[in-house]
């Protein structure tokens, strides 16, 4: 079990990094997304992988996971959350002035290179 | 004792902000006295705490006792953090109130007073992961004042604030996770005991977590090579907001001198941060002189300004001796004055001129002699030139850097030349060349308030300038309590019931 964790976390991370240095808003987005699943399961692999055991304190148990990183990613996925939330009308608000959802400052003449040809939304500025 | 003081700095702009939102939303004289009301008592619960944490004391909050509650301490440093914070908050409120920025978008006081909250409570809290919380609490509100007022320039350039503070965030949650699963503790006292005792499989990971750490430090501090951001974001942004931002970078500075006095310097990273930091400094020195030099409008060179002034802090931070952090102490509160006051300027020349783009003929502003005057002051005190306070804190790192003085001595005088020169083709530029058009000055409103808001910043780097014996004397007492942090731990009382 601890090689598939690993590995989700590694590949989601990988995917995250990947999308993020994309020059458009909406993949940066989502690899802003996926970075903050990557960061959740680290975050509650940092407990220990302990399947099947309490976390809170019962009577007749005496086997126990640690409690603290399950409130802690808690924290994490409530912040993100709220974060990406943000990030999505900063995205739009910016998307609609601008006319286009580049994350750059310059206003490139045609599409950037490696990028998909210019949409509906940029042939009509 | 100070009891309940401790958590007044998070609770009281919390609150207000709240009825701001709830009760005020429609009624901008309202607004306008909550924001004061709150700034004020901000300032003056600062200025009491100040005067009364000569001992380190722990705020346990639902008096769960540590490390498995969350504490707040206040020990100088963050009790100077606090009065910094008010001491510019205060005067950029008037300024915002002066000019009614506020009325150019909705709910800035409440944003305003949110990051009041997030800031105060950044430099309070005793836990690393509350301390991740107030970040996301500041920025939050950061990226609602950064794109106070709109326009798409102004919400692309905030875009791009958001996108690497969340990277950010990211990282800073992976340093945490490794660092509770090598020592099963984040409260900051609790991690200083144990840091030193990891068995040595576990010293690699500690390593690398102490350096994500650092990262994530170096971004929020627009430390080389993660200050690209800082320009742009500092440039587009409503000039007061960046003027409160001048203290956003040392909310960076401030965690790295926090936990590399308290836990990094010691153990498996012993001297990592020290390395990693002195060359760092060095280029981002660079960086911002030669921005300064080259940047084509003045909010811009300013922004720049504020990244050639953390280079400085950081160079005194990575020496880690108690002279240097003493006198990296004291530029950190002139460099933010001094920078605020800069993105004051540029606002107020943006306002008048049309645009602050240096290589665009204007003909000359309203007002043009007084703010000519003003700039000239705060480019001198940004500078480092005699007589205010730049000159003294640049001297004082310089003393306490004496051991590499080839090197730090020579990077740190060169790129104050250049500052000077770079401030000097901007005076010129804006105030001088304007003449030459012989067209007379476009009417202004007088906007008294502003001038006294940024008179008072100025005021402020010449008290202290004027008191800088006995400031020094008393930041020595600080950074000596930071190098020797048993007092800070046992603060914290770790392990007794509450």
């Amino acid at each position: 079990m601890e090689l598939l964790v690993a590995a989700a976390i590694g590949t989601l991370t990988a995917g995250g990094v990947y999308l993020i240095l994309r020059l458009r808003s909406f993949p940066v987005i989502l690899g802003l997304s996926l970075l903050s699943y990557a960061v959740n399961l680290f975050i509650f692999s940092a407990g220990r992988l302990a399947p099947g055991k309490t976390p809170i304190i019962t009577k007749g148990v005496t086997d126990y996971t640690d409690p603290l990183p399950q409130a802690l990613v808690l924290t994490a996925i409530v912040i993100s959350f709220g974060m990406t939330a943000v990030l999505v009308l900063i995205a739009i608000g910016a998307h609609l002035g601008a006319g286009h959802d580049r994350t750059g400052m310059e206003d490139p003449p045609g599409p950037a290179a490696g990028e998909p040809a210019a949409d509906g939304q940029e042939a009509g500025r | 004792m100070m009891g309940h003081w401790i958590i007044l700095p998070v609770v009281l702009p919390a609150i207000l902000a709240g009825i701001t939102v709830l009760a005020a939303r429609h009624d901008l004289i309202m607004q306008r006295s909550l924001s004061l009301a709150g700034t004020a008592g901000f300032l003056a619960v600062a200025l009491w705490l100040v005067l009364h944490a000569d001992q380190p004391e722990a705020y346990r909050l639902g008096n769960w006792p540590a490390p498995f509650g969350i504490v707040l301490v206040l020990d100088g440093l963050s009790a100077l953090m606090l009065v910094l914070l008010g001491a510019v908050a205060l005067p950029v409120l008037l300024y915002v109130i002066g000019t009614e920025w506020d009325t150019r978008g909705q709910h800035f006081h409440a944003l305003y007073l949110f990051q009041l909250m997030g800031l105060g409570g950044a430099f309070l809290t005793g836990d690393a992961f509350n301390l991740f919380v107030f970040f996301e609490v500041l920025l939050i509100a950061s990226y609602g004042l950064m794109i106070h007022g709109g326009g798409e320039v102004r919400l692309r350039a905030g875009l791009q604030y958001v996108v690497v503070n969340l990277v950010g965030s990211t990282l800073f949650l992976f340093a945490l996770a490794t660092i509770y699963a090598l020592t099963g503790t984040l409260n900051m006292a609790d991690l200083a005991g144990k840091w030193a005792a990891l068995p040595a499989g576990d010293q690699a990971l500690a390593r690398a977590a102490a350096a994500m750490l650092l990262l994530v430090f170096a971004v929020k501090g627009a430390l080389v090579p993660l200050q690209f951001w800082l320009p742009g974001t500092y440039a587009n942004a409503p000039g007061p907001v960046a003027a409160l931002f001048a203290i956003m970078t040392k909310v960076g500075a401030y965690a790295v001198i926090r936990l590399g006095t308290l836990v990094f310097d010691q153990g498996p990273t012993a001297g990592m941060w020290q390395a990693l930091l002195i060359p760092a400094a060095l280029a981002t020195l660079a960086v911002g002189a030669i921005g300064v030099l080259g940047a084509r409008g003045l909010a811009r060179q300013a922004a720049f300004a504020a990244i050639g002034s953390m280079g400085v802090v950081f160079l005194a931070v990575g020496a880690m001796t108690p002279a240097a952090t003493a006198a990296a102490l004291y530029y950190m509160i002139h460099s933010t004055l001094a920078g605020a006051a800069l993105f004051l300027l540029a606002d107020l020349v943006t306002d008048r001129r049309g645009t602050d783009r240096l290589d665009i003929a204007r003909p000359p502003m309203a007002q043009g002699g007084l703010i000519a005057g003003l700039f000239m002051a705060a480019a001198i005190a940004m500078a480092g030139m005699p007589p205010l306070s730049g000159f003294l804190g640049k001297m004082l790192v310089l003393q306490a850097l004496s051991v590499q003085a080839a090197l730090v001595w020579t990077a740190v005088l060169l790129a104050s030349f250049l500052t000077i020169l770079g401030f000097a083709r901007a005076g010129s530029a804006l105030f001088w060349k304007a003449h030459a058009s012989g067209e007379e000055a476009e009417a202004h409103r007088a906007e008294p308030l502003s001038f006294v808001a940024l008179g008072l910043v100025l005021a402020g780097l010449a008290a202290l300038t004027l008191a800088a014996g006995p400031v020094t004397g008393w930041l020595e007492h600080v950074a000596a309590a930071l190098h020797a942090p048993e007092a800070y731990i046992t603060a914290n009382t770790l392990g007794e019931r509450g």
